[in-house]
């Protein structure tokens, strides 16, 4: 089975990742934003950084996956992939995996930029461990947003921006999590990227709202979550396609 | 054991049936057509057949491999080349026969060597680098084919093989199927080209309104339809009303009966009648075509 979500991994580099425009939006779209946000506060490098790191992983990781579902069904190329012997976990590890390598791959980016700015890192095995566990995580909640059974590649962008960008708000990135009011805090522990953010500030600065284990744990919970679910509807969906 | 063994095979969109418990079985080695007007449920039959679709009821087994528990055992003993799926446009030729073999679990040397002798076969070793998306029609088809036997398939699914190709294309698949049938491999085609199936087929399923109405061999469904011979007829000008119980046929005029002499003195009396010189009459047996039209209540697309 490995080599055959191997298979569909290579597929989607070579067909969807590899392209000029996917990598360099990757990088300078969660930049800019994040640009727009910070520019004009006084805020530390050391604490910027990481919020920089948690929306690049974000935004790459979930940014293809949603749309390769319903691009190859409106393609007309998933009934030939789905013929051959392999299952709908097969076809949907390999989405997963290609979009985890290419968010692991472009975060490497706002790590280089907090080096340049001479902010260090403190616990690189803990910054590794978070950018492995989230970027999977957040491959999985891509290929969450593709379930609905449409050719309309459209449809899933809007639905998937419709998510992802109130969850950019609300977690931990421009306002940290211990300057939330009580709501705010309850309303951050909902979002995965709260607790990739915070793996991040412990790795760089030092310190995290939550304990280390309480992150890791989420990231995992969080993680097994979205890929079982993302298999159940994948699984019932596939036929509507046709 | 046979090929592909359904029984009962039933699926439903929204309440409505598009197969509603058909029941064939497909011995191994042979070439069997599959035939039925447009929404008669060919595409969905083939499409639950090659495990795309999951039925509502019934059960299907391809090589013994039963496509509810055993679904991907069933789908690598099976080659498909799909009516309405494309090849990846931005993969080259190449790249795409061998993602094809990496799904089919092949080691990449076999697959390589496979590749090469598909592509060679087909005519598209040449342009082996060049992206798909590049291709003619004829090309594309070719390279499906191809996609659809590296894995050396028991029983190949194929679903309008020739639509729309030109003459060469169109002919060269034929050839490779007959050649496939001769090396043992079962064939399932799908097809609106009547001649083909007669020329290519051992045995014809018809499926109308998502039930079969027919399965027998070509030559049997010709004399299924009775006694009955085709007679067509032309005069040097065109009557004022057509004859009785024809059907127009371009300039000529077509009937079916089972007494042909009495027809012909019947188009006799009505040329008489009508200031009219007969100019052609043919008696023919009945064409497939001919058993498809009486069969489903219409002519094929």
């Amino acid at each position: 089975m490995s080599a055959k979500v191997w298979a569909i991994t290579k597929k989607d580099i070579q067909l969807y990742y590899l392209k000029g425009p996917v990598v360099i939006f990757g990088v300078l779209f969660p930049l800019f934003l994040f640009l727009a946000f910070t520019i004009g506060r006084n805020l530390p490098a050391a604490f910027l950084i990481p919020g920089l790191m948690a929306m690049t992983l974000f935004f790459t990781a979930t940014s293809v996956s949603p749309v390769i579902m319903p691009w190859e069904t409106q393609m007309r190329t998933l009934e030939r992939l789905i013929s051959c012997p392999i299952s709908v976990r097969t076809l949907i590890l390999g989405d997963i995996l290609a979009s985890f390598i290419f968010g692991v791959c472009i975060s490497a980016v706002p790590v280089a930029v907090g080096v340049a700015l001479g902010v260090g890192v403190r616990s690189p095995i803990i910054l590794l461990t978070a950018i492995i566990l989230a970027a999977f995580c957040f491959s999985s909640l891509g290929l969450l947003f593709s379930t609905p059974p449409t050719s309309l590649v459209s449809n899933i962008m809007m639905l998937s921006t419709f998510v992802k960008f109130p969850v950019i708000f609300i977690s931990g990135i421009f306002i940290p999590v211990e300057q939330m009011p009580g709501w705010g805090v309850a309303v951050a522990s909902l979002s995965p990227l709260t607790y990739f953010t915070d793996l991040a500030r412990y790795a760089l600065q030092g310190y995290a709202y939550y304990p280390v284990h309480v992150d890791f744990a989420a990231l995992l919970a969080f993680s097994a979550f979205f890929l079982l679910l993302a298999l159940k509807l994948h699984e019932r969906a596939l036929p509507k396609r046709f | 054991m046979e090929a592909i063994e359904v029984k009962d095979l039933s699926k439903s969109f929204n309440g409505l049936t598009a197969v509603n418990r058909v029941t064939f079985t497909v011995h191994q080695g042979e070439i069997f057509g599959f035939l039925g007007p447009n929404g008669a449920g060919k595409t969905t039959t083939v499409r639950m057949l090659t495990g795309v679709l999951k039925p509502d009821a019934g059960e299907a087994r391809v090589r013994g491999h039963d496509l509810k528990t055993d679904l991907v055992k069933a789908k690598a003993v099976l080659g498909v080349v799909p009516e309405t799926a494309n090849a990846y446009g931005d993969l080259t030729a190449w790249g795409n026969l061998m993602l094809i073999a990496s799904l089919y679990g092949i080691p990449r040397r076999d697959g390589e060597q496979r590749a090469a002798r598909l592509l060679t076969e087909f005519g598209l070793y040449e342009r082996r680098a060049s992206k798909v998306k590049g291709f003619s029609k004829g090309m594309k088809q070719r390279l499906m084919l191809a996609m659809a036997l590296v894995s050396n398939p028991e029983v190949l699914f194929l679903d309008e093989p020739t639509s729309g190709l030109d003459v060469q294309s169109a002919r060269a698949i034929r050839q490779k199927i007959r050649a496939l049938r001769d090396e043992g491999r079962t064939v399932f085609l799908t097809s609106h080209n009547m001649q083909e199936v007669s020329m290519l087929c051992d045995r014809v399923g018809i499926i109308n309104r998502g039930q079969m109405v027919a399965l027998e061999s070509p030559e049997i469904l010709r004399h299924r339809i009775g006694g009955t011979v085709t007679v067509e007829f032309s005069f040097d000008k065109t009557p004022s009303s057509t004859p009785p119980g024809a059907e127009r046929i371009g300039d000529a005029y077509r009937l079916y009966t089972t007494e042909p002499h009495e027809v012909i003195s019947s188009i006799m009396g009505f040329a008489t009648r009508n200031g009219l010189k007969l100019i052609s009459v043919n008696v023919q047996s009945p064409s497939l075509e001919d058993v498809f039209v009486k069969l489903t209540g219409g002519a094929p697309e």
